[in-house]
């Protein structure tokens, strides 16, 4: 079922790909191919492809159970707000949490996660600013 | 005599103090990487682009920087398989079958030295082999026009899902996704923006670095995630090592085996679509043919440690050749290289051996030292490498994740940049759940504008005639091996496929 569902949306993917091609305003310096023809290309492949899929479904993946989806879906709400707080927080306080929050849900203790995530935020710290002087986002407290 | 002298000035140029810390420290990392399961040469080599790059490494110290790390990697994969018989990544699936009954007999020691020094016989002529066979095919592919250029990149991509391919639409939806996303940006053409959608951030199109490190190091950080595997797999595990040099016997009765599975891996790696695992599964599988006259393969052999070891590490070697001769990758891990050639805006192929030859050369000369370096480190300091094992992922995972974000962040300082990094993470997730090769996808990202205008530019030099695409000897014969090499897999891939990988797991989706 898993198949099948992939292959339909990779056919919609494949449709809604030639509509953003057919859109391209051709300029009026253009080749003899134009940038319309090799996307249309591209998209054929990805129809035909996406069909056969659907059409010739491999076994069944073995999808995780609801709460380990939650688990990634946390993870990634976690990740974009890291990389949002990055420059508003500077890169030591960000980068503390979101490691302890990773280590903490991949079954560390809470004082393990703390300490996994203040070691790797001011290990990085250390050796990709202060040693090879890499420039990291700078919070209100200058680190 | 030519070759001799251009690789006396490749020594030249690898011989300075920077260039052998550089090379020292990414055999160190490349191994530890290997080691750890989770963490495979690709991985590996694509956490550590950004870091290259933020160090201001110029082309040729960045290169021996990470092709270390890929030799590295390959020598370390051996060592969980030996004592945890678990492969540290896939080549080494096939070291496990002699390696950990070996281990298990008390000769863990033997079998990691000897693995050892058969991952250097195959590196060291796999790396002659390189010096040997690029210039040749060099030759042949400054024969090549746009069109027989277009022909290569779809061989590339029609091979790429490889022999052991099960599911060949995967792999060829896979190449036009990848491809797809490489079309998102300003026309390089006609300079009109496609699939912006009025983000200023796409016209430049997207970074395949980006994708690289989100497809390859923050899907396994879910995958991780999901079975919510926080311990470490050595774990209650006693990991004795006992004597670390191998006797003089074992290593004579293995030396015809590290001889031909070096050169069958060499060859392995060369073709498309093989690589590393195929090269050390032909390997493993003609040696039991040959020499397994009372049934020890399997039990324990020496020589069925050497001979997959022997054969990946020169499959490794093998897959750069195409990748710098022809600056079209035939595995995972090139196709990661081949992304820093392109981020350093130095253009594989035939050129590069005209126009940057002490890159190509320093490079060599690097992997010759490397390789030295490898196996002074990997047999008397082999127990340090085993206390890696020891680490759990629950610290392990952190510390990749928040390393990829530096990288990335300290290349482009934009946070857009990162937010497409997470999106590519939580898409190679769900391939790699749905089995679809992810290779394929990068390969697209990288190569999807140099094909396009391969493309356009033989169509227009021929006035818009497009049977120009098939016109010569030259490209009708890559088209040949091409769809061969497409069809192929649809014949025997089951079955290749089923005996190679009895022991596998989601991590065949990055195959090397």
């Amino acid at each position: 079922m898993s198949d099948r569902i992939f292959g339909v949306v990779g056919v919609l993917l494949a449709i809604g790909y030639v509509f953003a091609a057919l859109a391209i305003e051709e300029s009026f310096l253009s080749d003899a191919v134009g940038p319309k023809a090799f996307p249309l290309i591209i998209a054929a492949i990805l129809g035909l492809s996406s069909a056969v899929i659907a059409l010739r479904p491999d076994a069944e993946p073995s999808w995780p159970a609801l709460g380990r989806l939650m688990e990634i879906g946390a993870a990634v709400i976690v990740l974009i707000f890291y990389a949002q707080m990055l420059p508003v927080a500077g890169f030591v306080i960000a980068t503390a949490v979101a490691a302890a929050y990773l280590a903490w849900r991949l079954g560390a203790s809470v004082f393990e996660a703390a300490l996994t995530g203040i070691g790797t935020s001011v290990g990085i710290y250390v050796i990709f600013h202060l040693v090879l002087g890499l420039s990291l986002a700078r919070g209100p407290f200058g680190f | 005599m030519e070759t001799l002298a251009n690789l006396g000035d490749g020594f030249a140029i690898a011989i300075t103090w920077q260039n052998l810390l550089l090379a020292l420290l990414g055999c160190f990392l490349g191994t530890i990487m290997g080691a750890l399961p989770g963490l495979g040469p690709s991985n590996g080599v694509a956490i550590l682009i950004p870091l290259a790059f933020t160090l201001g490494l110029g082309a040729t110290p960045s290169l021996i920087l990470l092709t270390s790390v890929y030799y590295g990697a390959m020598y370390g994969g051996r060592i969980s398989s030996i004592l945890l018989n678990i492969p540290g990544d896939e080549p080494a699936m096939m070291t496990c079958l002699d390696g950990h009954p070996m281990a298990k007999k008390g000769l863990a020691g033997e079998a990691l030295s000897l693995s050892g020094v058969a991952s250097f016989v195959g590196a060291f002529f796999a790396t002659w082999g390189l010096i040997l066979l690029a210039p040749q095919l060099v030759k042949i592919a400054l024969l090549f026009g746009p069109a027989e250029y277009f022909a290569l990149f779809a061989l590339a991509f029609m091979t790429l899902g490889g022999v052991s391919s099960t599911n060949q639409a995967k792999s060829a939806f896979a190449a036009a996704l990848g491809l797809g996303l490489a079309t998102i940006g300003v026309d390089t053409q006609t300079g009109v923006p496609r699939f912006t959608f009025g983000e200023v951030h796409l016209y430049d199109g997207l970074d395949f670095l980006v994708a690289i490190v989100g497809l390859f190091a923050l899907s396994e950080v879910f995958i991780f995630l999901e079975n919510r595997h926080g311990g470490s797999d050595a774990e209650g595990k006693k990991l004795v090592i006992g004597r670390l040099y191998p006797p003089m016997s074992m290593l004579k009765s293995c030396t015809p085996t590290m001889l031909r599975t070096s050169f069958l891996g060499f060859v392995a790696g060369v073709l498309p679509g093989a690589g590393a695992s195929l090269g050390s599964f032909i390997s493993y599988s003609m040696e039991k043919r040959l020499v397994d006259k009372e049934n020890t393969f399997g039990t324990g052999d020496p020589r069925g440690v050497a001979a997959p070891e022997a054969g990946n590490n020169a499959a490794a070697g093998g897959a750069l050749v195409p990748m710098l001769a022809l600056g079209v990758p035939g595995s995972g891990t090139t196709a990661v290289l081949l992304a820093v050639l392109l981020a350093l805006n130095i253009t594989p192929g035939p050129l590069l051996f005209t126009q940057n030859p002490d890159v190509v050369w320093g490079l060599i000369a690097a992997l010759f030292i490397a390789n030295f370096m490898l196996l002074a480190m990997n047999i008397p300091m082999v127990g340090l490498f085993t206390r890696v094992l020891m680490i759990p992922s629950r610290i392990l995972m952190p510390i990749v994740a928040m390393v990829s974000f530096v990288g990335i962040y300290g290349i482009s300082g934009s946070t857009f940049d990162l937010m497409v990094m997470i999106g590519f993470g939580v898409m190679g997730w769900g391939l790699r759940k749905l089995d679809v090769p992810l290779v394929p996808v990068i390969l697209g990202t990288l190569l999807g504008n140099a094909m396009e205008n391969n493309l356009r530019r033989a169509v227009t030099i021929d006035n818009g005639n497009w049977w120009t695409l098939v016109d010569s000897p030259l490209s009708l014969a890559l088209w040949a091996i091409a769809i061969i090499g497409f069809v192929l897999p649809l014949i025997v891939g089951a079955r290749v496929k089923a005996r190679m990988h009895a022991r596998r797991d989601q991590e065949g989706s990055i195959s090397d």
